[in-house]
Formats: structure tokens, C-alpha cells, sequence
């Protein structure tokens, strides 16, 4: 795509360029760059000394149990934060959709917990299933329920989904109230006269109009539980208990930052970017694909 | 005009009215931790009312460590670090995606599409995935513990420069004639044309950036490790600690409910925008 009238000056467009290429080449192309050339490198212990491996800290990290069992971690953690957040959503606008009063109300409501930081969202649901002093937490002890997401894997698991996907429900909302609402009232009315209930009307009209939209949310929101979640993991767990929540993105930091295995982390690193590629290549794909559905 | 009926009608008020609740009720606990003092909380004893303290501890929380059980970086501190680096992060990428947009969309040029797909690759290239080799650079450049080595590093921004790009090329080949016819140079046109067509777009970007730069974490848990650079949402979780019943639970959540309010502020100001923005762009 290119407009039909432009200027014609020779130096000025790569002036305008500059700031942005020179952020991308020295903070996003060269450290990924570094990334997979790390990933070939074995560091001695006094890291004196770097040797070229080849593929062996892939082997490494991929036979690695620890790194096996956090991908599946990640795999249930994506897949139900990506349920719950999206299926709620879908309820909510749904119902904020119909005929009601007061819809305005409700929209701004459910639209503000966007703002908030995943970490936020951590220590306010900490604060609740905190299990000495959270009143849900304390409440269930005292029912004679053991609570302690300190302790248990599977009750770690299920808080910091819950955390994560209460952050993520209003992106959703705002995306399926807005899909929803381009729907022309006409097609629903129509329906309704031929004598279609709400049920009918939602699975054979809303739902087939929204699929491209729940698609394109879908992506965002497994991006969203592998990314941003960080911070969730980092201020309630720190990947723990053991390993029970340790996300393929928190395997990063950890080997990174905190063991120090340059060469282990980058080639998680690399693991990860592909998986983002692909992400991205599907995501695009889909965006052609909407220009058909208007 | 669909067929009502009224025990139906009231299914939709009730399930918003539950989901309006789940999504409030944390935050109304934090509110009402934060005006108790630490010794009944720590009991677990809170109520679901607000307490007596609420002022002192906001006062403590913010502008100081008097009698607190351990001593941190005051909040207010925190709040202006994460003012300045939301800012800066937002700022930065609305200037530099215009102008990069501006070029590629306005000019033809040798090198145009290796530029544009430079840009376009940083959508696949997140910080989480390359933590290590550009915190190195960070610190080689001698950027840890700065803003610029908080902000820098975050503003290149590749939706922001599809979405200005898609927008400038809506913009009529006439007036950009009749620029040209009246003498107008492309900066003049930039700034007298360009800028203010694009006023929505920069207003809904400002809100998403704004929420995008506050809430950043990962990157300022890598490049600051002096207390002063601490933003205050990395803050809240250094306060946390070990997070038993001996931490001073009011003065977190005080953070907490301070460390919210900015973003949410921000939304709610500019709901309508900020609505239409997101869907439009698409993220």
C-alpha cells in the first residue's frame, strides 16, 4: 500500500526514521541476535571461558524435567486463564448487551479493572485467600478446609489463574460487547419474529458474527498468560511451591537472572521467541481474514 | 421490537450485578484494609466496615517510614518514579511511532520496506523472551538504575507505527496537493495537517499507553535495584516480603489502593475514548 501523492525530499524520511530504528536495532534486534548466539555457548563456571555447542544446551533444556513439567504448567495456567477470562467475558456482554437499563452503568463497571497491573491484581486476591489473615482463606481453614497456597501446588495453581484471569476479563468484555453490538439489530429482530428464543438467536447469529473476534481474543489472551503474567507469578509464588507454577516465562528469569546459565536461559529464550513468531504469523493470517467479515 | 418478558428481563441485571460485585469486592477490601491499623489485621479479624486509621496510614505510606515495622522507600517517591516512567514510555512512543509512521507513509525511498519490517519484527521480539542479552546491554551502556535505561528500551513501538501508518494513508491525496501547491514543506505539513488529524488516534493511544508504562514490571524488576529507582508496583512486592500475618498489611494495601489509582483514573476520565481506541486498533 502506498499513497499516490508524496513528498520528495531524500535525507528527511530517514531522519524521521531514526529514533525509532536505532531504539529497535540496539534494544529488540541485537539482544535477540546475542540470544541465539548465547544459546550455542557453554560458559565454564568462573565464566573464564565460552565454548561453541552447538545444539547441546537445547538438548539440554529440553530433556530437563524441571523444564518439561513447566511446560505443562504453562499449558494448563494459559489454557484455563484463557477459558475463564474469555467465557466470563463472553457471559457478561452478552447480558450487558440485551435491552436493559442501565447498560452504560454496568459497562463502566466492569471496564476499569483493565487499568490495573497484573502484580495489583496478585496482592488483592492475596489479600482475601491470604491464608492466616485473608478472610476466604482464614474462613476456609477454620471450616476445617486446608488452605495454604504456600503449601499446596494444585491451591497456588488455581490462585494465581484466578488472579490473572479477574485482570483479563475486562479486555475481553470490551472487545465482545463492541463485536456484539456491530451486529445490525435488524438480522436479531428478524430472527426473533421468525420465532427464534434468545438461546437460538445467540448460537446460530451472535456467535457465528463474533468468531472472528473471539479468535483474535484468543490469541491476546494466550499471549497475555504466557507474557504478562509475570508479574501474578513473581509477587505471589515465585514460582513455587517447588515448581508448581514456575511458567515457562518464569524458567527464563530464573535461569537468567537468578542461576546465572546464559547459555540454558537463551536457548529458553529462543524456545520462546519461536513460539511468539508463530503466534504472531497466526494472528496476522487472521487479520486478513477480518477484512472479509468487514 | 423482541418479545419481553419480564422474569427473563431480569436475568441480565442480576448476572451484572454479580460480576459488578466480584470485580469490586477486592478492591473494597483493600480499601477497607487500608483503614485498620497492622495488629488487627494480622489477627485476621478484619471487618467489612472501615476503620479509624485510614488516615495515618496513607500518611505513613506515603511520606515516610515513622514506626513502621521495617523501613521502606517512602510511596510518594515510588509514585513519582512510576509517573515518570509511564510518561516518558508514553511520550516516546506517540513522537517516535508518528514520525517513523510520517516517513514511511508520506515518503518513497531507497530502504523503505527493510525499515518497515525492522519495526513490524519488534512485535515478535517481547522483553520477556530476551531478558538476559538486553539487560546486558542496559548495563554495558551504563543505563541500570536511570530513567532512560527504565524508559529507553521500551519505546519502540510497532502497533503504535502500523496504527499511525494505517491512519495516514486515510488522509486525502488533495490535501497534501494542496499543501504542496501553497508551499507548505512536509514538516510544515506534519505539524499543521498531520498532527491534528490525528488527535483521536493520539488521545486513546496516550490512555492504553499510559496503563501499558504504569504498570510495567519485569523491566523495572531487571534494571533497578537501588530502593529510590523503585517503581511502586515493584514496591508493593518488595513490601510483601514473606507476606505472613506479621507484615504491615495496612500499609499495603494503602499501596495498593495508591498504586491503582492513577490508571484507573486515567480510564474512567476517558472511557469513551479509550474504548474506541482499543477496538480500533486492535491492541
Amino acid at each position: 500500500m502506498q499513497r499516490r501523492v508524496i513528498f520528495d525530499d531524500k535525507l528527511l524520511p530517514y531522519l524521521l526514521l531514526f529514533p525509532q530504528v536505532a531504539v529497535t536495532l540496539v534494544f529488540f534486534i541485537w539482544p535477540a541476535l546475542q540470544a541465539v548466539w548465547q544459546s550455542t555457548q557453554l560458559q565454564d563456571v568462573f565464566g573464564l571461558s565460552t565454548q561453541f555447542v552447538w545444539f547441546e544446551n537445547y538438548t539440554a533444556v529440553l530433556t530437563d524435567p524441571g523444564y518439561v513439567g513447566s511446560i505443562r504448567v504453562t499449558a494448563i495456567f494459559a489454557a484455563s486463564v484463557t477459558g475463564l477470562s474469555m467465557g466470563l467475558a463472553l457471559l457478561f456482554a452478552v447480558m450487558a448487551d440485551a435491552n436493559i437499563r442501565g447498560r452504560e452503568a454496568y459497562q463502566a463497571l466492569l471496564i476499569w479493572p483493565y487499568a490495573l497491573a497484573p502484580a495489583v491484581a496478585a496482592v488483592l486476591w492475596l489479600f482475601i485467600f491470604h491464608p492466616q489473615i485473608g478472610m476466604v482463606g482464614r474462613t476456609l481453614n477454620q471450616a476445617g478446609v486446608p488452605w495454604d497456597y504456600k503449601l499446596n501446588n494444585g491451591q497456588a495453581l488455581s490462585l494465581v489463574i484466578l488472579a490473572s484471569a479477574w485482570k483479563q476479563v475486562s479486555y475481553n468484555f470490551i472487545f465482545f460487547l463492541a463485536a456484539l453490538q456491530s451486529i445490525p439489530k435488524s438480522v436479531i429482530e428478524a430472527a426473533a419474529i421468525d420465532g427464534a428464543g434468545p438461546r437460538r438467536r445467540f448460537f446460530t447469529i451472535q456467535f457465528p458474527l463474533i468468531a472472528p473476534t473471539s479468535f483474535f481474543l484468543l490469541i491476546v489472551n494466550v499471549t497475555y498468560a504466557f507474557f504478562d503474567t509475570f508479574g501474578v507469578i513473581h509477587a505471589l509464588t515465585q514460582g513455587g511451591p517447588g515448581t508448581a507454577t514456575s511458567t515457562l516465562i518464569y524458567n527464563v528469569y530464573k535461569a537468567g537472572m537468578v542461576a546465572q546459565d546464559l547459555g540454558g536461559s537463551a536457548a529458553q529464550s529462543v524456545i520462546l521467541m519461536a513460539f511468539v513468531i508463530a503466534l504472531t504469523a497466526v494472528q496476522f493470517r487472521f487479520v486478513e481474514r477480518r477484512v472479509h467479515y468487514g | 421490537m423482541i418479545a419481553r418478558r419480564s422474569w427473563t428481563d431480569a436475568i441480565p441485571h442480576l448476572v451484572l450485578i454479580l460480576g459488578v460485585a466480584v470485580f469490586a469486592f477486592p478492591i473494597y477490601v483493600a480499601l477497607v484494609g487500608s483503614t485498620w491499623d497492622a495488629g488487627t489485621i494480622g489477627r485476621g479479624r478484619l471487618p467489612l466496615v472501615p476503620g479509624p486509621d485510614g488516615w495515618a496510614n496513607y500518611d505513613q505510606a506515603l511520606f515516610g517510614d515513622r514506626g513502621g515495622r521495617i523501613s521502606y522507600v517512602p510511596v510518594s517517591q515510588m509514585m513519582w518514579n512510576s509517573f515518570v516512567m509511564a510518561m516518558v514510555i508514553t511520550v516516546g512512543k506517540i513522537v517516535i511511532s508518528l514520525l517513523s509512521a510520517y516517513a514511511v507513509a508520506f515518503f518513497r525511498f531507497p530502504g523503505r520496506m527493510v525499515f518497515f519490517w525492522m519495526i513490524f519484527i519488534t512485535l515478535m521480539l517481547p522483553v520477556e523472551v530476551r531478558i538476559v542479552p538486553t539487560f546486558e546491554v542496559i548495563s554495558d551502556l551504563g543505563m541500570v538504575n536511570t530513567f532512560a535505561g527504565l524508559t529507553v528500551p521500551l519505546i519502540a513501538s510497532a502497533t503504535a507505527t502500523l496504527l499511525f501508518r494505517q491512519f495516514f494513508l486515510t488522509i486525502p491525496d488533495e490535501l497534501v496537493e494542496a499543501a504542496k501547491i501553497d508551499g507548505a514543506g512536509p514538516m510544515r505539513f506534519f505539524f499543521d495537517v498531520v498532527l491534528p488529524l490525528s488527535r483521536t488516534n493520539i488521545a486513546a493511544l496516550f490512555v492504553i499507553l499510559f496503563i501499558y508504562g504504569w504498570n510495567q514490571y519485569l523491566w523495572p524488576l531487571l534494571v533497578t535495584s537501588t530502593r529510590e529507582m523503585e517503581t511502586i508496583v515493584i514496591g508493593i512486592t518488595k513490601m510483601l516480603g514473606t507476606s505472613d500475618a506479621q507484615t504491615d498489611w495496612n500499609l499495603i494495601m494503602a499501596t495498593t489502593i495508591l498504586a491503582l489509582l492513577p490508571p484507573v483514573a486515567v480510564v474512567i476520565a476517558m472511557m469513551r475514548t479509550f474504548v474506541k481506541g482499543l477496538v480500533d486498533g486492535d491492541k
